[in-house]
């Protein structure tokens, strides 16, 4: 019984109903005692007759297991796999399994499907495990290169702005991936992966920012500002809509400007990688609203105000700091002659036109009709995120 | 206005004590049994409460049952054990010793160390001490005994006396060590007792562990009644499963005195208590 024996016991025991006994012989000297013990903390009567113990099977083992029960189904393919609302008692429990009564309750705030889900976390999250990539072999550092000074001051602030971006692009669903039941658990595992892709963009921006300076730029305070309301939003459909569709969408426009009018290769690289990312979050946070608009087309209502309650608080602040704005003409000038800069600035305003045009289409993706999408996506934020 | 609650006395041997008690109160109250606990540090204590009127019950061990009892019998009084677990009857103690020491009878133990739990644990000091004397050996005589005192006046509840026991087996410092069968199967779990390098050489002969003890003069109706709310705890209530599974059973039995004969022997022969319950052991720290 040192060395494991009570296993084939309790398998044999299982082969009889409660109140039937099994014979068990056993050699050695007391070979008997710590099986009788085992007996008695399992709740089995045993008694020893010379050479062997005769064990009569207790009724406790089915009682722990009585009112169990099971928490959904472990496939989604499974017919009612997901519960509308995860019972707290479910706990940590895996889904599908068998869950003993009495278990303690868990407070998760996110408990209903409705309020989370996506039918496709399971395939984006498959695919986000799929396309993590490795900064340090992903991204060329050691490659040779020299800007102008005004130039490579543009280009760490530009990252240095990122940084702030991409800080909150990782807290916020943070701050909501721990409050997710984890019932819900592909949704849970794809805030976790995306948690990831945040930290590893904070990181590639860092490193572009200190290649060639000791420390980033500027941050204002309108950037800063117009992120806390983001960090401030505590409902996960909304912070989806605002973090996700509209911010996280505007900054795949902002990334694919830099793949084409970065200066320098890294910059460039960097830019390339990190706009597959932000690609896959816009896609959950759109599903996720399409999943809750789909049930609840009321919620629209309370999207359409979420907006407007940012507008209305950041409508005094001065938005995109003006560094940063700066900062990208002179990238897509690539110089500072009058002429380069003309055409940089207007790169800039193509790029603020195409971001507005992309928050407009997902809008009405998510049925806002066309005019009032429109005038939503103007009134995103000035920061773009 | 009488108050009419029942007041139990429990020691406080582990922290777990007091989600145990706050559990099962609220089943008491819930259940109709005004009831309330008052927590002791050690027995000794404890069993002289029963006797000033502090407490109505007491959940004793199996050596404050054997002192409440010799209390009341100096006092002409008799005490009850009403209720106990169903895991608290035919215990046995074992005497342990490493696979291939050349330790394979009693004889070889002469002038071998033997190690023992807290001076006043029934199953691992006071029971093996005469177990061995009934079998010939004497301690300090025959052999050199080695207690583990870990927290007197808890008489052996807590486990760290023979916990340390069987890790001074292992690591040579003593030839034998005394444990509880189900602490010697819960070494063996979490691998104090490393698969297979431990042998029983001997065991005791069963005996019981604790039980309720009713105080002299304890209000009748009550006791019945709180005798009755334990037999009724099932271990397939799952709000009641939890708190069993923290005291160690999976029902609530009559209390029976049958199983006490060697720990009585044992109290007096080691010179633990006197026939009037009063402590005698030397050197008794609680």
């Amino acid at each position: 019984m040192d060395q494991g024996a009570h296993l084939l016991v309790k398998r044999a025991l299982a082969e009889v109903q409660p109140g039937e006994t099994l014979r068990v012989d056993g050699s050695g000297p007391h070979w008997d005692v710590p099986l009788l013990a085992w007996c008695r903390q399992h709740g089995h009567a045993a008694e020893t007759c010379s050479d062997h113990v005769l064990v009569t099977r207790g009724p406790f083992q089915q009682g722990r297991w009585a009112g169990a029960a099971q928490a959904g189904q472990a496939s989604l393919d499974a017919v009612g796999a997901l519960a509308e609302r995860a019972p707290p008692v479910w706990g940590l429990a895996a889904r599908g399994a068998q869950v003993e009564a009495g278990s303690p309750g868990f407070v998760f705030r996110l408990d209903e499907k409705t309020a989370v889900w996506a039918e496709n976390a399971a395939a984006l999250y498959r695919q986000a495990l799929a396309s993590q990539w490795d900064p340090e072999t992903a991204i060329d550092w050691r490659q040779d290169f020299v800007l102008p000074e005004a130039v490579e001051d543009a280009v760490v602030q530009v990252m240095t702005y990122l940084v702030e971006n991409e800080n909150a692009a990782l807290l916020v669903p943070a701050r909501h991936l721990g409050q997710v039941h984890p019932h819900f658990r592909e949704v849970m595992q794809l805030l976790a992966i995306q948690c990831a892709d945040e930290a590893r963009h904070v990181e590639v921006f860092t490193r572009r920012a200190l290649l060639h300076r000791a420390n980033p730029a500027l941050s204002g305070a309108g950037g800063q500002a117009s992120l806390r309301t983001l960090f401030d939003s505590p409902d996960f459909s909304t912070s989806a809509l605002l973090l996700s569709v509209l911010g996280e969408g505007s900054f795949v426009n902002l990334l694919g400007f830099l793949q084409a009018h970065a200066p320098d290769p890294v910059t460039r690289q960097i830019a390339r990688l990190v706009v597959r990312d932000e690609a896959r979050h816009v896609a959950f946070g759109m599903s996720h609203l399409e999943y809750r608009l789909a049930r609840e087309p009321g919620y629209r209502g309370a999207l359409q105000a979420a907006i407007e309650q940012r507008y209305d608080e950041l409508s005094t602040g001065a938005g995109l700091n003006e560094e940063v704005f700066d900062a990208l003409v002179l990238l897509a000038a690539g110089g500072l002659q009058a002429s380069e800069l003309r055409e940089g600035f207007a790169k800039v305003q193509l790029l603020k036109r195409e971001m507005a045009q992309g928050r407009r289409m997902r809008l009405v993706r998510l049925g806002f009709e066309a005019e009032r999408a429109g005038a939503l996506a103007e009134l995103h934020t000035r920061n773009f995120m | 206005m009488e108050d009419c609650t029942l007041v139990l006395g429990a020691v406080a041997y582990a922290p777990k004590v007091v989600t145990i008690w706050e559990g099962f109160k609220a089943f008491f109250v819930q259940h109709g049994l005004p009831f309330d606990y008052v927590l002791y540090s050690n027995y000794e204590r404890q069993v002289e409460a029963q006797f000033a009127g502090n407490v109505a019950v007491a959940w004793n061990s199996p050596l404050a049952w054997v002192r409440a009892r010799r209390i009341g019998a100096a006092r002409g009084l008799e005490v009850q054990a009403v209720a106990m677990r169903d895991s608290d009857r035919d215990l046995r103690s074992v005497l342990a010793v490493r696979s291939g020491a050349g330790v394979a009878t009693l004889d070889d133990l002469h002038g071998r160390r033997i190690g023992f739990g807290a001076v006043d644990s029934p199953q691992a000091t006071l029971l093996p001490l005469d177990h061995l004397r009934r079998a010939g050996l004497v301690a300090g005589r025959d052999y050199a005994p080695r207690l583990f005192d870990v927290l007197g006046g808890k008489h052996g509840d807590h486990v760290g006396g023979e916990r340390d026991a069987a890790q001074a087996l292992v690591d040579g410092a003593v030839d034998a060590a005394w444990m509880i069968d189900g602490n010697y199967l819960a070494f063996s779990a979490d691998g104090t007792l490393p698969a297979g390098a431990t042998t029983i050489l001997d065991r005791t002969a069963p005996f019981d562990h604790c039980n309720f003890t009713v105080s002299p003069g304890a209000p009748e109706a009550q006791v019945r009644s709180f005798t009755a709310l334990l037999m009724e705890m099932r271990w397939d209530d799952p709000a009641v499963r939890p708190l069993l599974e923290l005291e160690g059973l999976k029902q609530w039995l009559p209390g029976r005195t049958s199983g006490y004969t060697a720990l009585e022997r044992a109290a007096t022969d080691e010179g633990f208590y006197d026939a009037a319950g009063r402590i005698t052991a030397r050197d008794y720290r609680y």
